[in-house]
């Protein structure tokens, strides 16, 4: 896109409507353009250039050009031994990414799954349904600080509700710290994050069905087709696009989550996720261009990953193809 | 022979189904109320029923220092950052959606683009910005940064909205010779309102919700939002956690929102689709 | 825009406050802004004890309370003054943080040199870095045994000496009781979740085992010895037996709720709970007293970390001043033994520990001199600004150790060598 000359409210002589309309465009886009410009595009480029430089949060103008060595550098011991050092062989980072994946996959299988049964639920006829959907909706406007601090307090080991319950259920013969132990902390997350968010995938997943029209399951019913055979020959084929653009901005919702794990398990190596050890680097340990080195690599994965979900899986985000 | 029998069970079931989905979601909300009507050694035992009515932990909240201050800013910014996220998104999803010019597609990418930036990405060069623009601890470092992640959102919903509406109307104003500010102020925005307060719905919830660049950017107390003056909320003592003045707040900031989300639910699944998901 | 703002919802309290743009209007009597972490009841209590002052000066002084835990206070302060924010004029610290702070706060050394030498001196020198005295005690703390009188009475016990007193004591107590029906009865509580407070915990298991303290003064690592191996393997051995699974989750509070619904024999935590545990919906109201941390051995010394609070004064405050009178003012005997007496915080002048007064209100603070007089810093000074990132390695190897993530040996070898490479060439 070029910029045009300042006139262009599109009275042109001589122009037709169609070159008209596309100036009057550059003047409707810049605003939205210059705001993105500023609040995004600059930030992310001078936090790439934080990456490479030995920026303190204390002397944000007096960092210097270092070169990738917040990524990977080598130092050599007096002894001939060499040293790797930097984010790229940095255990903990490791440790985060793994963290951060695994919550990912597992969580958006998860609730994908969890997700699309609720919607199949929501798409029957029955009575209260305006009820029930409506019940669903609330974990998902709970602010994400409130459902951590409310679950923090249900998953607390000695006085929470959650192991009173399992207790009494006989599902577990001791209290267990969730929170805390760390076998139990990403369970914890996961819990806490399914609640919140199948409830969204479900209004997306349901909104896929309800597209899908009412004649096909007569038309099955009548042959006498299994509903299940019908979900996953029909049903399914027909709502997978609407599931796969859900799909991935959950993924992507996932991969950066940050105020979750925050509050609810703070310090839990176990499921400490590439945005917070990004933060806890900048501001806690005083490393700032080295979390920027790490913010950036998450910026770049969560690239790559949309391009191969998005070449690979064929699908159509901007809805341009199809028309 | 499918009698009536199975049929019955079959119903049994669903309901069943139907109930612990409504128990799972409702139950966490539902406790924090109980909790939050708790004080002193109840809170330190577990109830399934309110056992106590004491409202005392909503008047140390609500009576309280700053809470209901921290409720006004966060009205503030997020009624702000939504109005101002509608403005310029109306009119550039009407160029995204209704003219076509080379490189809209890519366009179109690189704000759906912008919509995927984790905001720790753009955490670092947004302190730097805040700072130089002397916005620390007041109500604009958040509304703009906030825009980071309403525009681009607010700016796709009302593109695949606007793309939906029929050729026609816009067509019957060109003839006329109407420009295209008249065509968007007098022929869409009125089509629009719906999709309107949807997305600025979303939004308000986005901004009233968001936490990492609140606590990065208020100081004093009378500039915090709810969220982080509930992270903040502190005890009687150093190592002392609240939890029912916490549970209290809690409910007060959720309560607008999930009243909010019943009155506007089929719009708001109108909108979340039209976000997501191409029918 | 700003003032727009202001004019829609403000016009009360926050002139100061609000915009860097607008504190520069001069205002005849100054207005302090003073932050700390946040301490319900002692935010009226902070404003009966900088009365006398506003009085005497004609200044006033606002408390912006912070969230309880010291991470996130921390993690605030270094943004706030990284960006250089005037808004703040006095900062409420922490006993380690003034190595990694330094740079932003103004040096009290002239002003306080009268002052100074009053307080206990190992206190004041934890806040000298490089011969700036960049904060001013005003309280300290530090933790005790908590035990339960009754039951120890009860039982025929003593208040144990060692560590492996504690235990045997506490399991007998524990297992008679819950036998005879008090089944939710643990015997010893602490903190165990991997946060700061596990370094302090974990740093008076080794320290009173003879394991030195993580990394000595001079700046050498020592915690991978054999000693600090074994107080990790013996507090390992608390977990699940003596002490709830669940302990490795448990911050102060946690462990306070437990004790005060009266289900643990022993607890392990700062003065704040000796008040609480009095409280007229305890139920360990007067069943309970305190005493110094048990030991390793025979030969070994009681350990209990020093904790404790600071006021430094922010480099870019627009009332430098009046600022410094008011660090003096609350680091100075008026306002700790006020202090003392309202909130059982220990004082750090030391001549305080003598005073009738207190002793009066208080009888528990010249109990804790003793405990006081044994405390050991974190090894923050020697570390200078990579603290938090080796008590945070600190805490993860202890915790691993703890659950059970390989043996303490292993974990401390491992310590040993990241600790290294986070040192480099020098602190």
């Amino acid at each position: 896109m070029t910029m045009t000359g300042p006139n262009g409210a599109g009275r042109d002589e001589g122009l037709s409507l169609q070159q008209q309309r596309a100036r009057s465009a550059v003047w409707f886009l810049a605003p939205m353009l210059v705001a993105l410009f500023l609040v995004a595009a600059w930030p992310l480029g001078r936090t790439i250039w934080f990456s490479l430089t030995d920026t303190t949060l204390d002397n944000i103008y007096g960092g210097k050009f270092v070169g990738f060595s917040n990524y990977l550098r080598v130092r050599t011991l007096d002894s001939g031994a060499m040293l790797w050092r930097g984010t790229l062989v940095d255990p903990a980072w490791w440790n985060a990414v793994w963290n951060t994946v695994k919550f990912a996959l597992i969580s958006v299988i998860l609730e994908t799954v969890l997700g699309l049964l609720v919607a199949l639920v929501l798409n029957a006829e029955f009575k209260g349904r305006g009820l029930v959907r409506a019940a669903i909706l609330i974990p998902w406007a709970i602010p994400t600080i409130v459902s951590a601090k409310m679950w923090s307090w249900m998953l607390n080991d000695q006085f929470g509700i959650i192991n009173n319950i399992m207790l009494n259920l006989g599902l577990i013969d001791h209290k267990i710290a969730w929170t805390a132990s760390n076998d139990t902390a990403m369970i914890a997350v996961l819990i806490v994050d399914v609640w919140k968010t199948t409830p969204f995938m479900a209004l997306l997943c349901l909104a896929g069905l309800q597209m899908v029209p009412r004649d096909i399951y007569e038309a099955a019913r009548i042959d006498g087709i299994h509903p299940i055979k019908v979900f996953f020959r029909v049903t399914l084929p027909l709502i997978r696009p609407a599931v796969a653009v859900a799909v991935i901005f959950r993924m992507l919702d996932a991969l950066r989550i940050f105020d979750l794990v925050y509050v609810l398990t703070p310090n839990s190596a176990a499921t400490k996720t590439m945005s917070v050890i990004s933060r806890e680097n900048m501001i806690d340990f005083n490393k700032f261009a080295y979390g920027a080195s790490q913010s950036t690599l998450l910026f770049a994965i969560l690239a790559i990953f949309v391009a191969l979900y998005i070449w690979l899986g064929k699908v159509d985000l901007t809805g341009e193809t199809n028309r | 022979m499918s009698g009536t029998l199975a049929h019955r069970l079959w119903t049994i079931l669903f309901y069943l189904f139907v109930a612990v989905i409504v128990i799972f979601a409702v139950f966490p909300f539902y406790y924090a109320i109980v909790t939050s009507f708790s004080t002193g050694t109840a809170l330190f035992e577990v109830h399934y029923w309110p056992v106590t009515f004491d409202t005392s932990n909503y008047e140390t909240v609500l009576g309280g220092r700053q809470f209901p201050r921290s409720i006004v800013n966060s009205v503030f910014i997020a009624a702000t950052t939504v109005i101002f996220a509608l403005f310029l998104a109306v009119t550039a999803s009407y160029a995204l959606s209704r003219v076509r010019f080379r490189g809209r597609g890519l366009l179109l990418m690189a704000i759906l683009a912008v919509s995927m930036f984790p905001q720790i990405a753009v955490l670092a060069g947004m302190i730097e910005m805040i700072k130089f623009l002397g916005l620390f601890n007041t109500p604009w470092a958040m509304i703009i940064s906030y825009t980071v992640f309403t525009l681009p959102f607010t700016v796709w919903v009302l593109t695949t909205f606007m793309r939906d509406l029929p050729v026609e109307i816009e067509e019957a104003a060109i003839v006329d010779g109407a420009t295209p500010w008249i065509i968007i102020t007098k022929v869409f925005l009125p089509l629009l309102w719906p999709a309107l307060v949807t997305t600025g719905l979303l939004a308000f919830i986005g901004a009233w919700n968001e936490f990492l660049f609140a606590l990065t950017f208020t100081l004093s107390e009378d500039q915090r939002t709810t969220p982080v003056a509930i992270a903040m909320l502190s005890g009687a003592s150093v190592q002392e956690i609240p939890w029912g003045p916490i549970m209290a707040a809690s409910v007060i900031v959720t309560v607008p929102l999930v009243v909010l989300v019943m009155i506007f639910q089929r719009k708001i699944v109108a909108g979340l689709t039209a976000g997501g998901v191409k029918g | 825009m700003t003032f727009k703002f202001k004019s829609l919802i403000a016009g009360s309290v926050m002139a100061a406050a609000l915009s860097t743009a607008f504190s520069a209007v001069p205002a005849s009597a100054e207005e302090i802004t003073y932050v700390s972490g946040a301490v319900g009841k002692a935010v009226e209590n902070f404003a009966a004890l900088v009365k006398p002052w506003e009085e005497k000066t004609g200044n006033k002084v606002t408390l912006v309370p912070m969230p309880a835990s010291t991470s996130d206070q921390f993690g605030q302060y270094r943004l706030w003054l990284a960006a250089g924010n005037s808004d703040i004029d006095l900062y409420q610290t922490d006993v380690i943080w003034a190595p990694q702070l330094a740079d932003h706060f103004v040096d009290l050394s002239a002003a306080a040199k009268d002052l100074a030498p009053q307080h206990f001196p190992s206190i004041i020198q934890s806040q000298t870095v490089n011969g700036k005295l960049v904060a001013l005690p005003i309280f300290t703390d530090a933790p005790a045994l908590y035990y339960r009188k009754d039951l120890l009475e009860k039982y025929g016990k003593q208040p144990p000496k060692t560590w492996d007193e504690l235990a045997a004591t506490a399991k007998e107590i524990q297992d008679k009781e819950r036998e005879a029906g008090a089944k939710d009865l643990w015997g010893f509580v602490w903190q165990g979740n991997a946060y700061e407070g596990l370094t302090c915990d974990a740093l008076e298991w080794v320290k009173s085992f003879g394991g030195g303290q993580i990394v000595e003064p001079d700046g050498k690592i020592s915690i991978n010895n054999e000693k600090a191996a074994k107080a990790l393997e013996t507090a390992k051995s608390w977990v699940g037996t003596i002490s709830p699974e669940g302990v490795l989750s448990y911050q102060e509070e946690e462990a306070r709720g437990l004790w005060q619904s009266g289900n643990a024999v022993f607890m392990r935590n700062w003065p704040y709970a000796y008040t609480l545990g009095n409280g007229d919906d305890s139920k360990v109201k007067g069943k309970f007293d305190v005493t110094t941390l048990p030991v390793g051995g025979e030969g070994d010394t009681s350990a209990a970390t020093l904790g404790g609070w600071n006021v430094a004064v922010s480099k870019y405050s627009k009332h430098q001043e009046a600022a410094i009178s008011l660090a003096m003012y609350l680091a100075g005997p008026e306002a700790q033994k006020q202090r003392a007496i309202a909130e059982s915080n220990l004082p750090t002048i030391i001549s305080l520990y003598d005073d009738a007064d207190i002793a009066k209100a208080q009888p528990i603070i010249p109990q804790w001199k003793n405990v006081f007089l044994n405390a050991v810093p974190r090894p923050s000074a020697p570390t200078l600004g990579k603290y938090n990132e080796v008590s945070s390695k600190f805490w993860s190897a202890v915790h691993d150790t703890l659950s059970g993530n390989g043996s303490a040996a292993d974990n401390l070898a491992k310590l040993e060598a990241d600790l290294t490479d986070l040192k480099g060439d020098q602190w």
